[in-house]
């Protein structure tokens, strides 16, 4: 079991913001958060890399467990932690620094110093974010420079260079053209040879198209968890159903 | 309806051109003051005068010791003010989380810069001239001026904080750097043209200042240049002031005096274009 779960209530000062949330998500699977805006699963996301500990006045009950290791726990580094847990944004966020030094960034941090060592992952880390050929004669360019597309995996190509195991995406093709997004989507699809990848999505085609499971999450809680097949052939729930039928939302 | 409308109209024209005026004579002004003191100075703008002391009761030679003296002043109050001011901006905007403890510096910041400069001049001569023991002095006058320049480097440092996105922030976070890398190697380095800019800024400010050195650094007549921080030195703005008001033979210095506030003027000026140009390059 890579990351799980157990009964987690969260709150953004008085308000439950995460109801009694418990799940399991598996090694080298991709995974799936949807829900209407305001669900919670966004929230749920940034637990496991600890995002949420930047948003003054909130609070959590509960587990959240990477491998055996409780991330909550007092010893547990959170630079430590971010650095196994990868995190991309939903608007492309690359730093105002070249496109190399962008992806050199998270080496740098960590006191790498080898020039070769940092060139040779900063290409490994293009290549396997599907951009090394659009950028690889310009390297030294502003990643502003760049597309919104390209800004994007140039941010996932960031977070790879870390070598975490695990890929949080909070949705990541939400501001990119259609081209751009299946680009996104045929990388996910990609990433989870090497990494366990869980992406919040408003985009239900998304969900079923690039995740092996599916979470539906309303007003907080989680209502649904299952294969994404089962999901979005034949939910349990009422309310999955409605929701993945356009009923409401 | 219709004489109504025309009336509109008039009073509508009428309050455009009146403010039209107001700003193009704020323009017209500027630009008065400093035809006049070029007119009145460039007269005495030669080589001698830039590179010579005064001589002959300030009627002949130079202005040199004056001009190495607010060198000397500046560079001393920016090594003051700068690494204080940069680094209150930064736990300002990037570390105080309760908004009352930055909502109170932020106030008494704003109270400082509000405070009269003949005032600093004052307190810089107690506390560092007597007090602290140092003279007049350069050491004494940099720190009364670098006091001065403290609020506009920490408004501006803040202010050029601010304007950088949280995403930076956050991106850099996720990534596993810590809360000093993210701000060392992200944050700082986007803010840093704005930064440079207040940097300048206060130079241009600075290095006009005369009430702050008064009693702390200026010293009416020095033909020498300073040998140490502890010595005194000739200013700009001070010299001005000497010269236009209590020199031996007033209409025989009026000339230099002229000269000398032109030299004041373009280095004021270069500073504020140098400020913008950065601005503008960097910022594109």
């Amino acid at each position: 079991m890579k990351l799980e779960a157990k009964n987690v209530n969260f709150f953004y000062g008085d308000f439950h913001a995460l109801k009694d949330i418990n799940m399991k998500i598996e090694s080298n699977t991709v995974t799936a958060f949807i829900g209407p805006s305001g669900c919670g699963k966004s929230t749920f996301l940034r637990l496991f890399n600890r995002m949420n500990d930047l948003i003054a006045d909130t609070h959590l009950d509960g587990e959240c467990m990477l491998g055996d290791t409780n991330i909550y726990d007092k010893s547990i580094s959170v630079d430590e932690l971010r650095k196994t847990v990868g995190m991309v944004f939903q608007k492309p966020n690359p730093f105002p620094k070249s496109i190399f030094e962008n992806v050199a960034y998270g080496l740098r941090i960590n006191g790498e110093r080898s020039k070769s060592v940092i060139e040779d992952t900063v290409e490994t880390s293009l290549r396997q974010a599907a951009l090394w050929e659009e950028v690889k004669d310009k390297l030294k360019k502003s990643a502003y420079a760049l597309s919104g597309g390209q800004q994007q995996r140039l941010c996932i190509a960031r977070a790879l260079a870390v070598n975490p195991s695990v890929i949080l995406m909070d949705e990541p093709a939400s501001a990119l053209d259609p081209i751009s997004t299946s680009k996104i989507e045929e990388l996910i699809f990609e990433l989870k040879n090497h990494y366990t990848v869980v992406i919040v999505t408003h985009n239900m085609q998304q969900a079923a198209r690039v995740s092996d499971k599916t979470g539906f999450f309303m007003l907080g809680e989680l209502i649904e968890y299952d294969d994404t097949k089962k999901i979005f052939l034949n939910p349990e729930k009422e309310q999955t159903q409605n929701y993945i039928t356009g009923r409401f939302g | 309806m219709k004489s109504n409308n025309i009336h509109k109209k008039v009073s509508q024209n009428v309050m455009f051109w009146i403010f039209r005026i107001m700003s193009f004579s704020v323009v017209a002004i500027l630009f008065w003051i400093i035809g006049f003191i070029v007119y009145r100075g460039i007269g005495v703008i030669n080589w001698e005068f830039l590179t010579a002391a005064p001589e002959e009761g300030m009627t002949k030679g130079g202005i040199f010791p004056a001009i190495v003296g607010t060198f000397y002043l500046v560079i001393g109050s920016m090594l003051v003010a700068f690494p204080i001011g940069v680094m209150s901006g930064i736990y300002m905007n990037e570390y105080a989380t309760n908004k009352h403890i930055v909502r109170v510096i932020r106030i008494m910041t704003n109270n400082l810069g509000g405070i009269p400069s003949i005032v600093f001049g004052l307190f810089g001569m107690s506390l560092f001239v007597n007090k602290l023991g140092f003279g007049d002095s350069i050491l004494a006058g940099s720190l009364t001026l670098g006091l001065l320049a403290l609020p506009l480097i920490i408004r501006i440092t803040e202010e050029a904080l601010k304007a950088i996105p949280d995403s930076y922030r956050h991106g850099s976070l996720a990534l596993g750097a810590t809360k000093l890398q993210t701000i060392g190697r992200v944050v700082l380095p986007a803010a840093f043209p704005n930064i440079m800019t207040g940097l300048i800024l206060s130079i241009g400010r600075v290095s006009g200042e005369t009430a702050p050195i008064l009693f702390t650094a200026a010293a009416y007549f020095l033909p020498k240049l300073p040998s140490s921080i502890y010595d005194q030195v000739m200013a700009l703005p001070y010299h001005l002031y000497v010269i236009a008001t209590s020199g031996t033979d007033l209409e025989a210095t009026r000339p230099m005096a002229y000269g000398t506030a032109l030299v004041l003027i373009v280095i004021v000026l270069i500073m504020n274009l140098l400020a913008n140009y950065l601005r503008k390059k960097f910022t594109k």
